[in-house]
C-alpha cells in the first residue's frame, strides 16, 4: 500500500517510515506543513499518517478539513500529541477516520492504518464471512466451523465478527476494545485477552487447526494458515 | 484623587448633602418670608377690591370716604393709600406724593416712602381709575422686611454650617471606608506577596463587608485546595514516577553492560520498553483526571441510562472475574437514568469492579448492584477481599495512595482518584465503606437527571480531591 506520513518529528517519522516499509508499504514523508498538504492533494494514497502539529504554517487540521473540502476520502489517521478528549473529538470532526496519541506502539500504529486502509475497499454489504471452514453469517447470526454449528454469547459473536473482517491483519486490544465494546478508556487489567481466550475455547480449541493467533507485543490475528 | 473611589463616594456625600441643606433652606425661606410678602399682596389686593367696589357707587367722594376711614381704622398704622387725579395731586390719602418710581399700574413696588414725617419701607401697587384718577395701596412693611433679612441671614448662615459639616462628614465617609476596604486590600496584598495563608478580618456585624470578605475567604481556600492539589500531585508524581523509571533505566544500563547475547539485550530492551509505556499509562492517568477535575467535561453531559451501561461492564468483567474463580453477582434495575458523560461513568465503574476483582479471594464474590434512590442511582460495588482499614479511607482516593494490602498487586494507585473525581465532576460522590461479612464497598452516588439539567447546579463546591 502506498502511505504519506507527514511529520515533523526526525525520529519518530525515521521509525514509522521504516517501520512501514519493513512492513511491505510504499512510503512517502513530508516534514511540514505545505509539502505534506501539496503531496496529499495532488498524489494518491491509501492512507495518510498525519502530525498535528507542524511547521511550514499549515498544522494536520488544516490539511485535513482541505483535503475533505476538495472531496478528496483518502482514510487519515492523525498522530498527535495532544491527547485530550476535547482535541480527538476535534480531529475527528475534522474529517480524521483515527486518532492516535503519542507516545504510541508502532505494532498498534501499524495495525490501525491498516484496518484503515483496507477499510474502504469493501464490496458492498456483505452477509457472510467466511475464513477457512469458519462460517459467520450476520443475518442468522449463526457461527458455524467445518459444518458444525458454534454457540457464541452475543458479544462474543460481535468479536469474531470484528475478528473476521479484520482477517488477516493485526488487530490490536484497543481497536478490540473501541470497536466491540465501544469503550474509550483503557481498563488496567487485560479484559480482552480474557475474553478472546473464552472465544479461542469455542473457535478454535474442538478443532485441529487454530485460526485465531496472539501476535507478541501487538495483539490478535484471525488468519487461514501460519505461513 | 479624582480617581479614589473614597474620594469620590465622600465628594457624593458632600453634595447630596448640600443640595438637599439648600433645598430645605429655600423650602423654610419659601414657607416664612415669602409667606410674609405673599400676605402683603393679599391684603393689598382686598383693600382694592372694596375700593373699587365703591368707587363703582360712589365714585370719587364715595372712595375719599372710605379712604379716610380705613386710615382711621388701620390698628396697626401700616395700610397707606393715596388717590391722586391726573396731575397726580393730591385727593386723598396718607403719603404726600406721588411717589415718582411707580410709573405703571400692575406691579408691586417696594419702595422708601415719607409718612408722617417717618421714613419707612413700603410695597405698594397703583391702580388706574377712570377719569385719570390714580389710586395708590400699599402696607408698610418695615418690621417684616426686617424679619425677612433676619431669617435669611440665618438660613444663609446655616447653610454655610452645613456646608462644612457635610465636608467634614464627607472626609469621615472616605477614612471609613478606606478603613472598611483596608482590611481587603491588606490580605490581598500579602496573598499577592505569597503569603496564602492569610484571611480577611470579618467585623463580626454581618454587613455586606462581611459578606464580601467571606466571599473573598471563601475563594482563598478554594485557591489554597487547588494549590495543595497541585503541589501534593507533583510531590506524587516526583515520588511515584521516579520508582519505574529507574527501574527502566536501571534495566537499560544493565543490559547494556552486562548483556551477554543478543537475545538477553532484546529481552531488556522490550522489558524497559513495558516499562516506560507503564509510566505513560500514569501519565495519561494524570491528566484524564486533571482533565476530569477542571470541570470541562460538564459540557459534554446528556441524559444517560446507566442500566445498559452497567450490564455491559458487567459483562466485560464477568468473564475476567470467571477466570479467577471469582463469582460476580449482578442486581440492576431495568432503567437507571442520570446526568452526565457515558464515558467517564464507564470508567468509573470499571475501575471499581477491577479493584474488586484484583482484590477478591479465590472463589469469593464480587457484588455489582444499583438503585434508584430517591437523591439519584446509587452504584455499589462489593468484593470480599482486604478492605481498606478505616484509618486509610479518607487517603485511598489521593492521587498514588496504595494501602498496605495492595502493595504487592499491580496498580497506579489512580482508580479511586480518578472515581472520586468523576463522582464530583457529576456533583455526586464516592464513599468507601466497610462491606458487612468483610472486604471493601464502594458506593458510587450520582445526581438524578431532573437535578443534573438545572443550569445553577452547585457543584462547584465539592471538595477536591
Amino acid at each position: 500500500m502506498r502511505i504519506l506520513v507527514v511529520e515533523d518529528d526526525k525520529d519518530v517519522a525515521g521509525f514509522v517510515v521504516r517501520g512501514l516499509k519493513e512492513a511491505g508499504h510504499v512510503v512517502e514523508h513530508a516534514d511540514n506543513g505545505r509539502d505534506g498538504l501539496f503531496m496529499a492533494a495532488s498524489e494518491s494514497f491509501d492512507a495518510v499518517i498525519l502530525d498535528r502539529m507542524l511547521p511550514g504554517g499549515i498544522d494536520g487540521l488544516k490539511i485535513l478539513e482541505t483535503l475533505r473540502g476538495q472531496k478528496n476520502a483518502t482514510p487519515v489517521l492523525i498522530l498527535s500529541a495532544l491527547a485530550d478528549v476535547d482535541e480527538r473529538v476535534k480531529g475527528l470532526k475534522a474529517g480524521g477516520d483515527d486518532y492516535l496519541t503519542k507516545p504510541f506502539a508502532f505494532a498498534e500504529l501499524l495495525a490501525r492504518v491498516e484496518a484503515l486502509a483496507r477499510r474502504g475497499k469493501g464490496e458492498g454489504p456483505v452477509t457472510k464471512l467466511v475464513v477457512e471452514d469458519l462460517e459467520l453469517d450476520l443475518l442468522s447470526r449463526q457461527v458455524k466451523r467445518a459444518g458444525q454449528k458454534v454457540d457464541l454469547q452475543p458479544r462474543e459473536f460481535r468479536l469474531l465478527e470484528y475478528l473476521m473482517r479484520h482477517a488477516g491483519q493485526v488487530v490490536t486490544r484497543t481497536m478490540l476494545l473501541e470497536g466491540v465494546w465501544d469503550y474509550h478508556f483503557d481498563p488496567q487489567t487485560n479484559v480482552i485477552d480474557v475474553h478472546v481466550s473464552r472465544l479461542r475455547q469455542k473457535v478454535d480449541k474442538p478443532f485441529p487447526t487454530p485460526l485465531i493467533h496472539t501476535v507478541r507485543n501487538a495483539g490478535y490475528m484471525l488468519r487461514a494458515e501460519q505461513v | 484623587m479624582f480617581r479614589s473611589a473614597g474620594f469620590r463616594f465622600a465628594a457624593i456625600y458632600a453634595v447630596l448633602l448640600a443640595v438637599s441643606a439648600a433645598a430645605s433652606a429655600y423650602y423654610v425661606w419659601w414657607a416664612t418670608a415669602g409667606l410674609l410678602d405673599r400676605q402683603v399682596e393679599a391684603a393689598i389686593g382686598t383693600d382694592w377690591q372694596g375700593l373699587a367696589e365703591r368707587w363703582a357707587e360712589r365714585d370719587v367722594p364715595g372712595l375719599m370716604q372710605t379712604i379716610d376711614d380705613r386710615l382711621m381704622q388701620n390698628v396697626d398704622d401700616d395700610a397707606i393709600y393715596l388717590l391722586v387725579d391726573s396731575r397726580l395731586n393730591r385727593i386723598a390719602g396718607n403719603l404726600e406724593r406721588w411717589p415718582s418710581t411707580v410709573q405703571v399700574s400692575g406691579p408691586f413696588y417696594e419702595l422708601q416712602v415719607s409718612r408722617a414725617g417717618i421714613r419707612s419701607l413700603a410695597m405698594v401697587r397703583s391702580y388706574d381709575l377712570p377719569g385719570g384718577y390714580h389710586l395708590l395701596i400699599g402696607r408698610d412693611v418695615q418690621v417684616r422686611a426686617q424679619l425677612r433679612r433676619l431669617l435669611t441671614d440665618a438660613l444663609l448662615w446655616a447653610l454655610v454650617i452645613l456646608l462644612a459639616l457635610a465636608s467634614i462628614g464627607a472626609m469621615v465617609v472616605r477614612s471609613l471606608f478606606r478603613r472598611a476596604i483596608a482590611n481587603v486590600s491588606v490580605t490581598a496584598a500579602a496573598i499577592a506577596a505569597g503569603d496564602l495563608g492569610q484571611r480577611v478580618r470579618l467585623s463580626g456585624r454581618g454587613d455586606e463587608f462581611d459578606q464580601l470578605a467571606e466571599v473573598i475567604n471563601d475563594m482563598l481556600d478554594r485557591i489554597g485546595r487547588l494549590m495543595d492539589g497541585v503541589r501534593q500531585v507533583s510531590n506524587a508524581i516526583a515520588h511515584d514516577l521516579r520508582t519505574p523509571i529507574t527501574r527502566a533505566r536501571t534495566r537499560l544500563e544493565d543490559a547494556a553492560l552486562h548483556a551477554e547475547t543478543a537475545a538477553d539485550l532484546q529481552a531488556a530492551i522490550e522489558r524497559a520498553t513495558q516499562d516506560l509505556d507503564g509510566i505513560v499509562a500514569v501519565f495519561q492517568a494524570l491528566l484524564r483526571i486533571a482533565e476530569i477535575e477542571a470541570g470541562s467535561r460538564r459540557a459534554a453531559f446528556t441524559r444517560v441510562d446507566l442500566a445498559p451501561l452497567l450490564a455491559d461492564l458487567a459483562e466485560l468483567y464477568g468473564a475476567v472475574a470467571e477466570e479467577k474463580d471469582v463469582a460476580l453477582e449482578i442486581d440492576l434495575p431495568g432503567a437507571l437514568p442520570t446526568f452526565g458523560d457515558a464515558t467517564l461513568i464507564q470508567q468509573a465503574v470499571a475501575n471499581l469492579l477491577d479493584n474488586a476483582v484484583k482484590f477478591s479471594p479465590p472463589a469469593g464474590t464480587v457484588r455489582l448492584s444499583a438503585v434508584p434512590a430517591p437523591t439519584g442511582p446509587t452504584i455499589r460495588v462489593a468484593d470480599q477481599g482486604p478492605g481498606i482499614p478505616a484509618a486509610d479511607r479518607e487517603h485511598a482516593t489521593q492521587r498514588f495512595f496504595r494501602g498496605e494490602a495492595a502493595r504487592h498487586t499491580p496498580g497506579s494507585g489512580l482508580g479511586l482518584t480518578l472515581v472520586q473525581a468523576v463522582a464530583h465532576l457529576h456533583g455526586g460522590t464516592l464513599r468507601l465503606e466497610e462491606n458487612p461479612g468483610g472486604g471493601l464497598l464502594a458506593v458510587l452516588s450520582l445526581p438524578l437527571p431532573e437535578e443534573g439539567e438545572r443550569p445553577n447546579r452547585d457543584v462547584t463546591r465539592a471538595p477536591l480531591a
